[in-house]
């Protein structure tokens, strides 16, 4: 905080120095520059009279979608419970996958800096690709249904419960590991009762929590074929049957609060 | 209560005969056969509702080592213009969703706090917060399509939506772990609430919040690239377009750019954050 | 019983931590080794079990070299040196009992320990060593759960359930309170005595290891300035190896709780606590980055 002092003596303080104050503006005036200059590319390549119409198709959308066709809800709870499985499964196969990476990619577990390395790209690869792109490849490699978002949903979490439970494993205390090590355990051994006691719920935590979001991402893979509720929200949207998409999203709210108040209750009870 | 007292000296006594088992993780013996013999259940159930072509899958084989070997050669060049338009659409969409959502979820932030909102507002907030945590950038993106025409306009508002209900959360959330003490002492001065939000609340939560809005600039740009599946613009449609001709080469190649755009991401919200702190 | 001659460490960095290091611990005897921050203290016990590599020269236990050990019989020899550390290193999230048990963890196979199923004779022994440190009571509490004294007699039955030959003892008493301290050293002393163990003891509080050591060692920037009993430590020895100090004005200097009532008078009283209470977080930084 620079104190400098005016002409006349007096002490006058201020907040940064004239320096990084205009480094400030500056900064600020490069970042709004590139905020207006996104803004017109996507103005330039948007049709405005659509925008402009966007309140009355908006109010025509929710009069279509007035009032839900209820009975359509009975031919819901199939894809519904595919949904469940898909994400269920889908974070069960990921998190058995994820765990061993997790320890091959954190600092004071792996066993050679190149194995980290190669772990490290399977979590970015598998975190920057979105379980949707996973699932349209998968639908082209596997054929449509319920396995191809299994196996989605796997590859999608291996990246985000891998990179949380290797920072996970990095953050633990190293001296019970030291002290473990000291009684003549073998490698494995200390892992065992020095790390994993350490990570455990941790990794019980995190994995709740992908299941929940999984819960999420998996309503809307089968709008690619991956099944699920997503192949009925696909089939109702191309016939235009807009009281069955509010069924459907009454349907996907409901399963996605509960599994929200799940995921908390049990992470809850976990720490 | 007395059952404890009662079972601790027994497993002592057992203890000291040289019979101790770990101490079971569920205390009940019949809730810990009823989860195991339900999870089973469940198990079993999910498996066979699982009905799986094996032939398909023989055949996919195939086109699986295809795409493996396509990360060995991707293809930037021959959908070269659709790639950098797609590519240009991402970024745009992903920098002004973000801006916007994060200076829409302020606000709604603030409301959403309970400690300092009134209980209506609070209501309010929540509501938005929940409809915009619930429902996947995908759906949000069906719905914006309709009514604001194809497009990375629907896009960007979609993706404004969903940073609304992600960052409004968390906000909230911190706002609520404030530390008090140094409210009431900024309030103790004399100061208005502007002054208050400014000088108490603001330095309390603002390197959180810079470092949410990088990491929720990063997951939109990850979400930019599939919600061109509906026609919201971006990456996406380029990606789908070439996946459902089996152009698996053009794949990789956005794949492999998606990646790298991923990381880079990462590596300098790594540094803003260290920066801001 | 053991014996270390010319033990050199030298850090990637640079950092020299032990010189030369000549040393022999006899049977049952209990030794303290004092010095200033950095002066090696902890160094030179991790060399002894290896968590640190010594740079040079040779560390036997028995018969055996431990310096040139690896994997199975390194792991072998470990059992027989049982380690206690400063902020008890026990697993928290892990029973008493699991803690005192993972003292076996170098005689029984990994899908053994992974189990928990340990030998009878194990867990009879380790039930014995609760009992003499007087906490059967806490079997099934997490270590978590415990008081600092508490963890520290945990972390002692560990350290016995090795059956070890030898002690080492990384400033047990440096978390703990100055009460706390005293039982937990004599706990140790009367241990050894019992089963006839060697022991190296890291300790800053001088007091301490005169009153419970058989031979007190004075370490100094990595090199042995003092080696003898409790009774030749006087005021000259200490300001070789702590440096210039008036020492009759500083009774425990391990301990600031007195710097309360000095008057401001007394410069030196109030010196001496809290460079002690400075020393610890640098203490601990060493052992970090010698890890």
């Amino acid at each position: 905080m620079p104190v400098s002092t005016t002409p006349q003596g007096l002490p006058i303080w201020r907040r940064r120095t004239t320096r990084t104050q205009w480094l400030q503006y500056l900064a600020w005036l490069a970042g709004v520059s590139l905020f207006l200059l996104c803004w017109k590319m996507i103005s330039d390549n948007t049709m405005w009279v659509f925008v402009e119409d966007a309140g009355r198709q908006g109010a025509d959308l929710i009069s279509r979608m007035t009032p839900p066709e209820w009975g359509y809800a009975s031919q819901l709870w199939k894809p519904m419970w595919d949904t469940i499985n898909i994400a269920t499964l889908g974070t069960a196969l990921g998190i058995m996958m994820a765990f061993p990476v997790a320890f091959l990619a954190a600092r004071n577990t792996t066993p050679h800096p190149l194995i980290r390395s190669a772990a490290l790209v399977i979590i970015v690869s598998s975190r920057s690709i979105n379980s949707l792109i996973w699932a349209m490849l998968l639908v082209t490699i596997l054929g449509p249904g319920v396995l191809a978002g299994i196996i989605a949903i796997a590859l999608r979490s291996i990246g985000f419960v891998g990179k949380l439970l290797y920072e996970a494993i990095e953050e633990i205390h190293p001296t019970p590991v030291e002290a473990i090590s000291a009684t003549g355990a073998s490698h494995m051994q200390v892992m065992s009762y020095g790390v994993l006691p350490q990570v455990m719920p941790a990794f019980a935590g995190i994995s709740v929590y992908r299941w929940d979001i999984n819960i999420r991402e998996s309503t809307v893979l089968g709008l690619v074929g991956a099944g699920g509720i997503g192949l009925q929200l696909n089939a109702s949207i191309n016939t235009l049957a807009w009281d069955q998409v509010s069924v459907i999203f009454i349907m996907i709210f409901a399963t996605v609060l509960v599994s929200e108040w799940v995921s908390a209750k049990v992470r809850h009870a976990i720490i | 209560m007395s059952e404890q007292i009662d079972a601790l000296p027994a497993r002592q006594q057992a203890a000291q005969r040289g019979q101790w088992r770990r101490l079971p993780l569920i205390d009940s013996q019949r809730m810990r056969w009823g989860l195991a013999i339900g999870a089973v259940v469940y198990l079993v159930l999910a498996l066979a509702s699982v009905e799986v072509d094996w032939q398909r899958v023989a055949e996919g084989a195939g086109r699986a080592l295809n795409f493996l070997g396509a990360f060995m050669r991707p293809d930037f060049v021959s959908r070269y213009d659709d790639i950098v338009t797609g590519l240009l659409e991402s970024l745009t969409m992903t920098l002004t969703s973000t801006v916007l959502g994060v200076l829409l979820a302020i606000p709604v932030g603030l409301g959403a706090a309970r400690n300092i909102s009134p209980l209506p507002m609070y209501f309010i907030c929540r509501a938005i917060i929940a409809v915009s945590r619930t429902f996947q950038e995908v759906i949000i993106a069906i719905l914006f399509v309709v009514m604001f025409g194809f497009g990375p306009f629907a896009g960007m508002i979609t993706l404004a939506f969903a940073t609304i209900g992600f960052m409004a959360k968390l906000l909230a959330e911190d706002v609520e772990d404030l530390d008090w003490r140094q409210v009431e002492a900024v309030r103790a001065t004399g100061a208005s609430w502007w002054q208050t939000m400014n000088h108490a609340i603001q330095p309390q939560v603002m390197p959180r919040l810079i470092g949410l809005s990088m990491y929720r600039l990063d997951i939109n740009f990850r979400e930019s690239s599939v919600i061109g599946i509906v026609g919201a613009g971006g990456i996406g449609a380029t990606l789908n377009t070439s996946l459902s001709r089996y152009e698996y080469d053009t794949s990789a190649a956005i794949l492999l750019i998606i990646i790298a755009i991923v990381l880079l991401c990462e590596y300098s919200s790594s540094h803003v954050r260290r920066w801001t702190q | 019983m053991l014996t270390l001659s010319g033990v050199d460490k030298r850090y990637p960095t640079g950092d020299r931590a032990l010189t030369n290091i000549d040393l022999t611990l006899p049977k049952g005897q209990v030794m303290a080794l004092i010095g200033p921050s950095g002066a090696g203290k902890s160094t030179l016990i991790r060399c002894v079990n290896r968590l640190v590599e010594p740079t040079q020269g040779s560390i036997r236990l028995e018969d055996t070299e431990l310096t040139k050990l690896s994997g199975h019989r390194l792991r072998h020899t470990r059992r027989s040196m049982g380690m206690i550390f400063q902020e008890y290193a026990l697993v928290d999230r892990l029973t008493v009992m699991e803690n005192v048990l993972s003292g076996q963890l170098g005689y029984v196979g990994f899908w053994r320990s992974f189990l928990r199923r340990y030998p009878q004779e194990a867990v009879v022994e380790a039930f014995r060593l609760l009992e003499r440190v007087g906490l059967t009571h806490a079997l099934d509490k997490r270590a978590d759960a415990l008081s600092g004294g508490q963890r520290q007699r945990v972390g002692i039955a560990r350290a016995l359930l090795q059956s070890p030959k030898l002690l080492l003892v990384d400033e047990p008493t440096a978390s703990l309170d100055p009460k706390t301290s005293r039982q937990i050293m004599r706990l140790i002393r009367e241990l050894c005595a019992e089963r006839e163990l060697g022991a190296i003891i890291n300790i800053h509080d001088v007091a301490l290891a005169q009153q419970f050591a058989d031979r007190i060692v004075g370490l100094r920037t990595g090199e042995i300035v003092f080696d003898g009993p409790p009774s030749e430590l006087t005021n000259e020895i200490l300001t070789t190896i702590y440096g210039e100090e008036d020492w009759d004005t500083t009774p425990e200097p391990a301990d600031g709780a007195d710097a309360d009532t000095e008057t401001e008078a007394d410069e030196t009283h109030r010196r001496q606590p809290r460079a002690a209470r400075e020393q610890r977080p640098l203490a601990s930084v060493a052992g970090g980055g010698a890890r």
